[in-house]
């Protein structure tokens, strides 16, 4: 730790600008990398925008030739595959980051620097794969890079090699969050915090890390297929040589079906303790919305053909899955009367999070309605691979995850950063992007009903799509905006002095009970857990004058000798070993040279790991 | 000013029930040529006829599950000064929750049966008196074969009205979607395997489609018509299209009059069949009589098709010269090879594949 002097009595020198950029590299401290997850995903967010802007420029008009078919098949490609794992992944881990510690009474992570190591293979795996663009060989395949349009012989270059090296790094840093979430949560919760007693944000955590560690796996078999095909000449996919085209489907949604779930869970949580917080009375029905949450977890693993009901699997596998895709509505529709039910009967605050939070269950009906429609499989024949598929996914990710997203970092922001976010810009932010991403999405209903397939750079003008899509393009130049309104508010809110309570909204759980922000250790004493929302457990006692002995929720007299874990410079050590493993890779199918930057690669990896572990602990 | 506001709430609260209208008015008025809810056979209409219960469910889940959320917000928003008053702290209701699990897992087993029974129905089969169409497809066009007919031809599929086409998908290189949402939904043409589906067509006209699974840089120009004729005019089709083209030598003035003039070069019929057979066309093309190549399109009446380029362009002798003259601007990565044909030469094709009637 550096030394900081005192020339004058009562002055501090501010810490140079080597110390700052220091201590976030070498921190491990669950809040600071939560506001790492969240800078870098905006930053992110911003890019797939804009190729989500361009998209639309390009389709607002029939026979339009703004950008060639190559770009805008690289474009709506790079859209996806970064709005998934660049933005609402690591916006939820960002959360999972900031609050299961907090929630559960901890004072960090189970493994603080794997944590960092987390972030910074993010960081490097999203740098890998956006550099693409720079390189003229950003993946070009859509995100779900179906085989065997993706062999070298269909599609050249480096666009698909970028795609597997990029994902399976960012798989790595994804699965061993989810290890370190889960063994968080099962072995350092709270005194007297039972898995019943769970903040149902922590539930929802618990149950996607059992989702990503499972899932990613499948995933990221199915890239090393893809990588032994293009880089080795295999021919797993390869139709003339007895491979299989429909295998890289099987595997790739065998992921796919509970990563929509991966992302969607969170999102429930943040949800989950929204509503009861701004209503002022309890989530209803908390057993069955975390049960319920748990369920659709497990039955997320038997729905992933109904991506595949036409590839021609025959009728009894078609029936099959359209059953247990139907099946799994249920446990959905649950959540969303429990929600409601929440809602229902309470003392609502509309306050920004509420918005959000309102405007989620909203959308996410939407979304979940159409859902269903498509498990109605002989109407799904005439929706698949067109724009009403787009419109679901949309209304459940951007009107569901991003709406809760948003939500959480209204709530949580005067946690994070001790400041309130501006209400009334707030309010401005959600109303103008309720409307944009209605006008934006809305009409893809209607033209993939009308026909309009997905992942066409342009259309006929006979087609009648003209009218929709413009429509659909000014909306999404107005959810533009309505970001553009969010950085004005975070912009305004730093200006302001960071004094926010420590319970801003007369909140229910443990990270409610201590500063914002929490100091480094966040509890000074940690809490003994007597009942579900602990906090408002020990606010009713109070009230109705039945608070008996010690509040067991009370951060005095502070603990003794608080041990911390240090900071280390190798968690982002190790990590840099991938992209350089993952660069030399790729270009080493051009010139073998590169297998000496994939060597270094390997040597900064164990180098890296090495350090970790072999430097003191204290 | 709270007026102000509570009217400005019904307009916002207005704007999904407006959604609605405006998405139940894409149901009336002309139907654009890809409109899947305007079916012209019973395959599509059977997948409408699920497709309205469903939909019209959904939408009554829609507005009972939106009405139940605003009202809850209308009705229990915090109203006043900030006060210590709590609501009442309900935990929950056993009943509510076994009932509102029953009574969607109901809904949604109603809703299986006949989507299960939709889906055995749909899959063709060999009674009644089917034609058998293969449909190949390749990156970014379509080859149909009729195997019992001796027939091949390109982007343009006939069939005879009131009668069940059976088609057998496959493909040449990567995964398309054969989809022409008048008559049916789509179904995956793979590589190496053989899918199929059957289309019927209730009455005479012509229906698009276009593949809908992504299969590389033209993916936006693959796409087809499908014209279903009486059945006496598809058996004339038929017979016509086993038949070789008109010879330009057979023409009244043999071939040689000027039918079309390309950036100032005149072009004859019997001139175009001699670039066609003294270029590499004869290697990928087939044209009756004439060359062999299985490669690309078969042209032999190509004279008498609407479209060309994967049904991306009208058949206008413009138009094969801007395709001829440089296929992957028209197309992107077209697999067609630009042969740099002069203008001459290019006049001349136009004039000879125009004439393949």
């Amino acid at each position: 730790m550096a030394t900081i002097a005192q020339p004058y009595a009562g002055t501090y020198p501010r810490p140079s600008r080597w110390e700052v950029i220091w201590e976030w590299i070498t921190t491990v401290d669950h809040k600071k990398i939560a506001k790492l997850y969240l800078v870098t995903s905006f930053v992110f967010f911003i890019l797939a925008g804009i190729e989500a802007l361009i998209i639309r420029l390009q389709l607002a008009r029939p026979d339009e030739r703004l950008i060639s078919a190559e770009t805008y098949n690289e474009l709506f490609t790079m859209h996806g595959t970064m709005m998934i794992f660049l933005v609402v992944m690591p916006l939820g881990v960002a959360f999972f980051n900031l609050l299961v510690p907090l929630q559960i009474g901890a004072r960090d992570v189970a493994f603080p620097r794997l944590n960092a190591l987390s972030y910074w293979i993010y960081l490097f795996g999203g740098i890998l794969l956006t550099s693409s663009w720079l390189f003229e060989a950003a993946p070009n395949d859509g995100w779900f890079a179906y085989a065997n349009l993706t062999e070298k012989t269909f599609t050249p270059g480096h666009n698909l090699d970028f795609y597997y090296v990029g994902l399976q790094i960012l798989g790595i840093s994804s699965l061993i969050g989810a290890i370190n979430f889960f063994v968080t949560i099962l072995n350092m919760r709270a005194p007297g915090m039972r898995i019943m007693r769970m903040p149902p944000f922590t539930w929802m955590v618990m149950v996607t890390s059992v989702l990503l560690f499972t899932a990613l796996p499948v995933l990221a078999v199915d890239l090393i297929l893809l990588m032994f095909d293009r880089a080795y000449a295999t021919n797993f996919f390869n139709p003339a040589k007895g491979g299989e085209p429909i295998l890289w489907q099987h595997l790739f949604w065998l992921f796919g079906h509970p990563e929509v779930y991966i992302m969607i869970l969170p999102a429930f949580g943040i949800i989950s303790e929204i509503l009861p917080t701004f209503a002022r009375k309890p989530l209803f029905g908390y057993p069955v919305v975390v049960l319920s949450g748990a369920a659709i977890g497990v039955m997320g693993w038997g729905v992933w053909a109904h991506h595949m009901f036409t590839v021609g699997l025959g009728a009894a596998a078609n029936s099959a899955f359209a059953t247990t895709t139907m099946l799994i509505a249920v446990p959905t529709g649950i959540k969303i009367f429990n929600w409601i039910a929440t809602l229902w009967g309470g003392d609502l605050q509309m306050k920004t999070p509420l918005y959000f939070a309102l405007g989620f269950i909203a959308m996410f009906i939407i979304g979940g309605l159409s859902g269903v429609t498509h498990g109605i499989v002989p109407a799904d024949y005439e929706q698949h691979m067109t724009y009403y598929i787009v419109a679901h996914f949309h209304y459940v990710l951007f009107g569901g995850a991003l709406f809760a997203l948003f939500g959480g970092i209204y709530y949580w922001y005067p946690k994070l950063f001790g400041r309130m976010l501006d209400e009334t810009i707030g309010k401005w932010h959600f109303w103008l992007m309720l409307i944009g991403f209605n006008l934006t999405f809305g009409p893809f209903h209607m033209l993939g009903l009308d026909g309009m397939p997905r992942r066409i750079y342009t259309y006929a003008a006979n087609n009648g799509w003209g009218f929709w899509n413009m429509v659909s393009t000014i909306g999404a130049f107005t959810i533009a905006l309505s970001i553009l309104v969010f950085f004005w508010n975070v912009y305004v809110t730093s200006r302001k002095p960071a004094d926010a309570p420590a319970d801003p909204w007369d909140g229910r759980s443990l990270e409610w009970t201590i500063p914002s922000p929490p100091p480094e250790y966040n509890f000074a004493r940690i809490p003994v857990v007597h009942a579900r929302d602990p906090l408002w457990h020990q606010k009713l006692l109070r009230r109705y004058g039945r608070a008996t002995g010690n509040d067991p929720l009370a951060q005095e007299p502070a603990d003794e000798h608080i041990h911390m874990p240090p900071r280390s410079f190798y968690p982002i050590i190790t990590a840099l070993g991938l992209p350089l493993m993952g660069y030399g890779f790729i270009y080493q199918q051009d010139h073998k040279a590169f297998w000496a930057l994939f060597a270094a690669g390997i040597i900064v990896l164990f180098l890296g790991a090495f350090g970790w572990a072999t430097e003191p602990t204290e | 000013m709270i007026a102000r506001i509570r009217r400005l709430r019904y307009l916002l609260a207005s704007i999904p029930f407006l959604l609605i209208v405006l998405l139940a008015s894409g149901c009336i008025g002309n139907s654009n040529p890809q409109d899947s809810l305007s079916p012209a056979g019973a395959a599509a209409a059977d997948s409408k006829r699920l497709f309205y219960p469903a939909f019209w469910i959904a939408v009554a889940i829609f507005f009972l599950t939106e009405g139940a959320l605003v009202a809850a917000v209308w009705r229990f928003r915090h109203r006043g000064a900030p006060s210590d008053q709590l609501p009442k702290q309900v935990h929950g209701n056993t009943r509510l929750e076994v009932a509102w699990t029953i009574a969607p897992a109901l809904l949604l087993a109603g809703l299986a049966v006949p989507t299960i029974a939709t889906i055995f129905h749909l899959r063709p089969s060999s009674e009644g008196n089917p034609l058998n169409v293969t449909v190949i497809g390749h990156q970014w066009w379509w080859e149909f074969r009729y195997p019992d007919l001796g027939v091949v031809t390109a982007n343009e599929l006939h069939i005879p009205t009131h009668r069940r086409v059976n088609l057998l998908l496959q493909s040449e290189d990567v995964i398309h979607i054969f989809y022409v949402p008048r008559l049916a939904g789509g179904m995956d043409n793979v590589p190496g395997r053989n899918n199929t589906m059957w289309i019927e067509a209730d009455k005479e006209g012509e229906y698009q489609g276009q593949c809908t699974q992504f299969c590389g840089a033209s993916h936006a120009f693959m796409r087809f018509k499908v014209f279903a004729d009486s059945p006496q005019n598809f058996d004339a089709w038929a017979q016509h299209q086993k038949e070789g083209p008109v010879n330009p030598a057979t023409l009244p003035d043999q071939g040689n009059q000027v039918t079309y003039t390309y950036n100032g070069k005149p072009g004859t019929p019997a001139g175009g069949l001699k670039v066609f057979s003294n270029n590499a066309c004869i290697g990928c093309h087939t044209i009756t009589g004439v060359s062999n190549g299985m490669v690309g399109p078969n042209l032999t009446h190509f004279g008498e098709r609407t479209s060309l380029a994967g049904a991306s362009l009208t058949n206008t002798p413009d138009n094969v010269a801007k395709w001829i003259h440089n296929p992957q601007a028209v197309k992107p990565e077209a697999k067609m090879p630009n042969l740099h044909l002069s203008d001459e030469e290019i006049a001349n094709l136009v004039a000879y594949l125009e004439s393949l009637k």
